[in-house]
């Protein structure tokens, strides 16, 4: 019989060695994902993913220049949408809205927006925008990726105006300052790099998002910048390559795949090794 | 003006004022209306998607919900299969998740060397930053030929006999299916469950924690009858929000769940979830009932994941207010 004290202190051993385990799974998913990530993705990266339009079926070379650059200008349009809305929806949270029931209930209603399911918000965009303006194109997509964007910025905007010490406001409304000026040119510019941060993540968020441009960018087998026109974007023509049975087609998903993860881990790593040196200072 | 030097001076400062007070109406009510916007969409998802869905709801009543049917060329529809493979999935991904992510907040709460703390909780929120179409890549290619070779095959050896639950084990191991599409579900949901209930754990006051240690308890001991007591409201709230997660996931599941639109007894045969029939079906649905019947399936999920996410949050604010108790 073993005695009490003994067992106590195997319960304990036992815990602690699942609870590393835990973590060290966590870590090997990490890593194995980015491993065949590399692996796979490197294997056939070439100056032609830049310069090459997608082949079409079973046909040899190509690259990912039309996806490419209509993922780009899909993400900066969403983005010109959705920083603006976030942020002036943010300074109203956390200027105007410590009290108001308005504010909580709408500071509720954009955590639940930031966990929704987004492929209903490409339902949405499709029925509201798609089908009044008479067929899928790139405003449509920038359109589904900004409502998805402007949750993130509003509640990184308004967490980080919250931290701003009230005796700054204070300070500003004692020489006279109307309340705009001390939000716009006070407490936002004291805030200014984490909102830049928060606009950072968020566009690493809407980066990878498949499932809203389904039915609203579409895809374009052909180069196009006509934003009015379906437009080729990076994670549809990955779904749609990787889903196919032509080897290139889905040696060219895998680079699509490597080129989306490097720029959404970048701009995460980024954001926290320049926020950790402000914190030193 | 008869004395002008005296009271422009007034004036002029009446005026001011007046003109701030202006501005800062209509920077309030500017600002405010920005706020109604993020309202306002969350309405008109729930209004539009109800608008497009009516056609089918009113063709199949609400038996939509529990007929297991799904036929273009009958134009009949029914949203059992793809229900039962979401809350499957989503059930069997918390399963697995759950006890995993309390491993990781566990560590990094209370094990961890400091120095450590903050490279290890970047890398779980990194496998948060992983956009999901890569999990699904990664899935369909690397892991589920594995899962087929090496884990399917052993877990039918030794489960498949078992009453009751052999029969989930049963069919041939393929690979994709629900059970695959379990598994990665899981490793994307960890590192959100994770960080809430590290979050939640480190709101434990100091004293409280020290007292039972001051009292000789092991760390496991002050872990289960200090640090989870303390933060229950808070560790629910975190596993809710993984749920809510799991239910509207898409482009992961897509690739792996097999997409076969009919329930199976077994977890290794393919099935399909809400997400993946959208992704699979809208771009080339049928006008008429067909496009309908898919935006109620779309309003299904939104109305699913909305009550879940809402208590999410009400329970992880509530236990995040706690703090300092």
């Amino acid at each position: 019989m073993m005695s009490l004290y003994t067992r106590r202190i195997w319960l304990n051993r036992i815990g602690i060695t699942l609870s590393m385990l835990a973590m060290s799974l966590g870590l090997i998913a990490l890593l194995w994902i980015l491993w065949t990530l590399f692996s796979r993705g490197f294997a056939v990266l070439s100056w032609d993913l830049f310069t090459q339009d997608t082949p079409a079926p079973s046909s040899e070379g190509g690259g990912l220049r039309n996806a490419i650059v209509g993922s780009g200008l899909i993400l900066l349009f969403s983005m010109l949408i959705s920083t603006p809305i976030g942020i002036l929806a943010g300074i109203y949270l956390a200027e105007f809205g410590r009290v108001s029931k308005f504010a909580s209930f709408t500071r509720f209603m954009t955590d639940i927006m930031l966990s929704a399911p987004s492929i209903v918000i490409g339902l949405f965009v499709y029925a509201l925008f798609v089908t009044t303006t008479g067929g899928f194109s790139g405003w449509a997509g920038s359109l589904a990726l900004a409502l998805i964007a402007i949750p993130v910025v509003v509640r990184t905007t308004e967490n980080m105006l919250k931290l701003v010490p009230t005796s700054l406001r204070e300070a500003a409304f004692a020489v006279g300052a109307p309340r705009w000026k001390v939000s716009l040119k006070v407490t936002l510019r004291a805030v200014k790099s984490g909102v830049v941060t928060g606009v950072l993540l968020a566009m690493a968020r809407i980066t990878g998002e498949t499932a809203p441009l389904l039915f609203t960018a579409l895809n374009n087998q052909f180069f196009s910048a006509n934003m009015a026109k379906p437009m080729a974007n990076l994670p549809v023509v990955i779904f749609q390559f990787a889903l196919s049975p032509y080897d290139n087609w889905v040696n060219l998903a895998w680079s699509g795949a490597l080129l989306i993860a490097l720029l959404v881990l970048a701009v995460n790593i980024g954001v926290r090794v320049v926020f950790r040196n402000k914190d030193k200072h | 003006m008869s004395e002008p030097s005296a009271s422009a001076g007034i004036d002029l400062h009446a005026r001011q004022v007046r003109r701030f007070r202006l501005q800062d109406m209509f920077f309030h009510h500017s600002t405010q209306l920005f706020a109604f916007v993020v309202l306002a969409s969350l309405v008109g998802i729930l209004v539009s998607l109800a608008i497009e869905a009516w056609p089918s709801l009113k063709a199949f009543g609400p038996a939509f919900l529990w007929t297991d049917v799904w036929s273009v060329p009958d134009d009949r529809f029914g949203a059992l299969a793809a229900i039962y493979g979401t809350v499957t999935t989503s059930v069997l991904a918390l399963l697995i998740a759950v006890p995993i992510s309390f491993g990781i907040a566990l560590f990094l709460t209370e094990t961890c060397p400091v120095w450590l703390r903050r490279p290890l909780g970047t890398a779980i929120e990194l496998l948060a930053g992983i956009p999901s179409i890569v999990y699904g890549i990664w899935g369909l290619f690397v892991f589920a030929p594995l899962f087929a070779e090496y884990i399917q095959p052993p877990l039918q050896a030794l489960l498949g006999d078992v009453p009751v639950i052999g029969g989930w084990f049963s069919g041939p191991p393929i690979g994709v299916g629900i059970l695959a599409a379990s598994i990665v579900l899981a490793l994307m949901i960890i590192p959100f469950i994770a960080s809430v209930m590290r979050d939640v754990f480190e709101t434990v006051p100091h004293v409280l924690k020290e007292s039972a240690y001051g009292v000789g308890c092991t760390t496991w001991e002050v872990v289960r009858n200090i640090v989870l007591p303390f933060t229950r409201v808070g560790v629910i709230g975190g596993i809710m929000l993984g749920l809510g997660r799991a239910l509207g996931e898409t482009m992961a599941v897509t690739f792996v769940i097999g997409n076969a639109n009919r329930i199976n007894g077994s977890l290794f045969a393919p099935g399909t979830s809400i997400a993946s029939t959208l992704a699979n079906e809208f771009g080339e649905a049928d006008p008429g009932l067909h496009i309908s019947s898919l935006f109620a399936l779309g309003l299904v999920l939104f109305v699913i994941t909305f009550v879940v996410l809402a208590i999410s949050r009400w329970l992880i604010s509530r236990s995040m207010g706690s703090e300092g108790l």
